[in-house]
């Protein structure tokens, strides 16, 4: 509790002192890269076999001559823009991008290059943590996306290559009865995600101290606390939003 | 000139400093002596308003840094330089925006202008062609260099020094020394260098404040040192064998 009131005060401190928009551009468009593109190899993998494995198990587990094959990729389709492509892309997004930035926040603290920041009179947690976190918003969206695309695909592929399913079929499950809300849906909580992910890891680095150790459980922290937070975030918006 | 009044710090129920006082002169090289653990990087901090005291008053040249408005405290903080213990060059920058950094969040000048600045300073402190190397290629030695020409790359008319040789061989730690005192003769720094290391203090110890347990016990210079007759400051100078002996 004590720490989540420092948490809160945290992110209130981002916003006090800033520097000239015109560093947060740079800065920013930094983060993106490393964010956002560095990002792609393994959101590309884990979301082609995503979809890949949750078309071939639900082909399996719905064999019966009553449903008929297209109701496979509707289902591939209402779970991975439900939950697979934000949810399991956070994750992952936590484990890559969220130790990431706990580890160098982390490691600027313990070798003092924060208070250097400090001494030049720079607030140092809007400095380093704004970029990332606007960055984090700007490319997380897009990479559900791409994530959402290839997941599909991968399902389509996984499908027709182990004959479980026709590609007209696939494609015409995917279209029977869409619900077109499922996207905006799909992009709030990836809004919500991002903006967790990269603030707690943020917080765990920022306020490491010691030395090198502490700098990994910062890391591991990072991690843990942003899963959680994810999937408690996960539950509340699906209670509100659908 | 730099003038401290009671300074006194706590951490939790834990008491570092107790109400410190001294003054630090222009264009001297200041020494804040002391073993490990007395608080003179706490004292630094407070100094460089990195940690705000619980009392007490930091006075730059006449102005209060630990009370004064906005406006003042903006100013006092572009005209202090600090060379942190392990250097804290930013990892991601390489030589020459590392030392340009401060000019590109402080000042408006032109990138030429800048890069004239750090390459004036790159060569005060006795280094060339290093500008686009990262701070991973560099040597200790050679990393503090930098932090040193970062810290005074702005003009600063305060120079702040945590544990300069900390993790230098003795030779290199003495040029580093040199260096310090030969800056703040040439700019005309109010310098302030924090050090357990005896032979700064003999070499370039113009003012001595002398710390333990967070108290001042003794203040001089390099000369009267040697000649203390304290107990816990003779036995802080002839910790090692070769003092011994000299004495
Ligand atoms: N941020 C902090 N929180 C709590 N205690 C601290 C903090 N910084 C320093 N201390 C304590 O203050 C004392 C003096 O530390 P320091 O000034 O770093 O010593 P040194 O003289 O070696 O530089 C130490 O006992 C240290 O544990
Ligand atoms: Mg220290």
């Amino acid at each position: 509790m004590k720490n989540f009131g420092k948490y809160i005060l945290f992110l209130i401190s981002l916003f006090e002192r800033r520097e000239k928009l015109k560093t947060y551009f740079s800065l920013t468009i930094n983060e993106c890269i490393k964010i956002g593109y560095d990002s792609l190899f393994i959101v590309s993998i884990v979301s082609i076999f995503m979809g890949a494995v949750t078309t071939i198990q639900t082909a399996f587990n719905l064999v019966g001559p009553l449903i008929p094959d297209y109701v496979i990729s509707l289902v591939v389709r209402d779970m991975t823009l439900l939950e697979l492509s934000p949810t399991i892309i956070a994750i992952v997004f936590a484990g890559k991008v969220g130790s990431n930035i706990a580890g160098e926040l982390g490691t600027m603290r313990i070798t003092e290059q924060i208070d250097a920041l400090e001494v030049m009179g720079v607030n140092s947690s809007s400095y380093l943590v704004l970029p990332k976190i606007i960055a984090a918003l700007l490319m997380f969206p897009i990479l559900v996306v791409i994530s959402a695309t290839l997941a599909i695909f991968g399902g389509y592929t996984a499908g027709v290559f182990t004959d479980v399913i026709t590609g007209q079929e696939y494609i015409y499950g995917l279209r029977y009865e869409f619900n077109p809300f499922n996207i905006p849906f799909a992009l709030i909580k990836s809004y919500v995600f991002a903006f967790i992910v990269a603030s707690i890891s943020s917080f765990q680095g920022y306020y490491t101290s010691g030395g090198a150790l502490e700098v990994g459980k910062s890391s591991t922290n990072a991690v843990t606390n942003s899963c959680i937070a994810i999937l408690v975030a996960d539950y509340i918006l699906a209670q509100i939003l659908l | 000139m730099i003038e401290i009044k009671n300074i006194t710090k706590s951490f939790k129920d834990k008491k570092v400093l107790h109400g410190i006082s001294g003054k630090f002169e222009k264009g001297k090289t200041n020494l804040i002596i002391g073993a490990s653990g007395t608080g003179k990087s706490v004292l630094l901090k407070c100094l460089v308003g990195l940690l705000s005291p619980d009392k007490g008053k930091v006075l730059f040249d006449g102005r209060n840094f630990t009370e004064s408005d906005k406006k003042i405290t903006t100013q006092i903080r572009r005209e202090i330089g600090m060379l942190f213990q392990g250097s804290a060059l930013f990892d991601s920058k390489n030589v020459e925006e590392n030392i340009k950094f401060p000019l590109d969040i402080l000042t408006e000048i032109s990138e030429k202008e800048k890069i004239e600045k750090v390459n004036h300073c790159l060569n005060l402190v006795g280094l060339d062609k290093v500008n686009q190397k990262m701070p991973s290629e560099l040597s200790g030695g050679m990393k503090k260099r930098v932090g040193i020409a970062r810290a005074i790359v702005n003009d600063s008319k305060y120079l702040f020094c945590d544990e300069p040789n900390s993790g230098l061989d003795p030779l290199t730690a003495i040029k580093i020394d040199d260096l310090i005192l030969e800056l703040t003769q040439k700019l005309k720094t109010t310098t302030i260098v924090v050090t357990h290391d005896m032979n700064s203090v003999i070499e370039i110890g113009e003012y001595i404040m002398f710390l333990h347990n967070g108290k001042k016990l003794w203040e001089g210079d390099n000369k009267k040192i040697l000649k203390t007759k304290i107990k816990e400051l003779n036995s802080f100078i002839f910790s090692n064998k070769l003092m011994k002996k000299i004495k």
